[in-house]
């Protein structure tokens, strides 16, 4: 596989870059949301913090991400009719597509979180996210380290 | 998988954690340019531990590793130039990081002396600590390195 790497052709390597930089923007997103959701203790400001980490620096590292990896699959022939994809790039697909619905998610009650912060209210649906933010790091180590290894 | 796969696959962790700790560093920064009381700055401690473990696991893991691949795989020279040029890299961003950090590092020290003064209010002298444009500065540095290696390791100029 490393041998593979070596053969990469010159027309792969930008759209690997962007798709390698969105996923380190994103990764980097997600760490500093849940780490300011967790570290927050009620304080309004961190806990505002740990979501706009999420909205204005995860999301696009995610769109970043998704789309790189979309143009290098289509340059290496991986999305052509018939081709049968390997398994390290399918468990990429799923981790960057079910971390995009369970950020999405994590997106949503967070915004809903931060308005009931605005109003006075408990932040029960920022714990929703801090946990959704903590299960999408784990799946993208998953993601990188198959990615990278490519076990198969 | 081989060792050697193992190996890369860590290799490129440590790189994800060295620039998610950058990530959150900027984050931060921008974070912190609207804090002038003293607990806010401290609370925010437990944040940069997060981002300092990260930067280091990720730095001592992508230059061992990436040695240790370097040797390890044939295709790979430890003295090819864009090798090398990863590993000058990697010294200058450590070196612009620990910078940073230093910078950073007065607000938090100031913060801790106020509290401990009993000063929990508003402080123009803190807040011009933790606007820093000298840290600014060495942290775009240290963030333009790091992604110049990124560029190094996946174009490979020369290889």
């Amino acid at each position: 596989m490393t041998v593979l790497a070596l053969i990469r052709p010159d027309s792969w390597e930008f759209p690997l870059f962007l798709h390698v930089l969105g996923a380190m923007i994103l990764v980097g997103g997600l760490l500093t949301g849940a780490s300011s959701l967790a570290f927050a203790r009620g304080d309004a400001r961190y806990l505002r913090l740990g979501y706009w980490s999420l909205l204005a620096v995860s999301l696009p590292g995610w769109v970043l991400m998704r789309a790189g990896a979309e143009w290098i699959a289509s340059r290496e022939g991986w999305n052509a009719s018939g081709a049968s994809s390997p398994t390290w790039l399918d468990i990429g697909r799923i981790v960057a597509d079910a971390g995009g619905l369970l950020l999405l998610i994590a997106l949503i009650a967070g915004g809903f979180g931060v308005r009931r912060l605005r109003d006075g209210k408990g932040s029960g649906l920022l714990r929703t996210t801090l946990v959704l933010s903590i299960v999408m790091l784990g799946a993208y180590v998953v993601a990188v380290w198959a990615m990278a290894g490519k076990p198969v | 998988m081989s060792l050697d796969d193992w190996v890369a696959a860590l290799h490129v962790l440590s790189a994800f954690a060295y620039v998610g700790g950058i990530v959150l560093f900027w984050i931060l920064i921008v974070a912190v340019r609207q804090i002038d009381t003293p607990g806010e700055t401290i609370r925010m401690e437990p944040i940069v531990k997060i981002g300092n473990a990260a930067v280091g696991v990720g730095g001592v893991g992508t230059i061992v590793l990436g040695i240790w691949l370097a040797f390890a795989l044939d295709s790979y020279a430890i003295w090819d130039g864009w090798i090398i040029a990863a590993i000058v890299l990697w010294a200058v961003a450590g070196a612009f990081g620990q910078r940073t950090g230093v910078a950073y590092l007065r607000g938090m020290t100031k913060a801790k002396e106020l509290e401990a003064a009993g000063q929990r209010g508003a402080s123009a002298e803190l807040l011009a600590l933790n606007r820093t444009s000298n840290g600014v500065l060495l942290h775009a540095l240290a963030s333009a390195s790091v992604l110049l290696i990124l560029l190094d390791m996946i174009f490979k100029p020369g290889a």
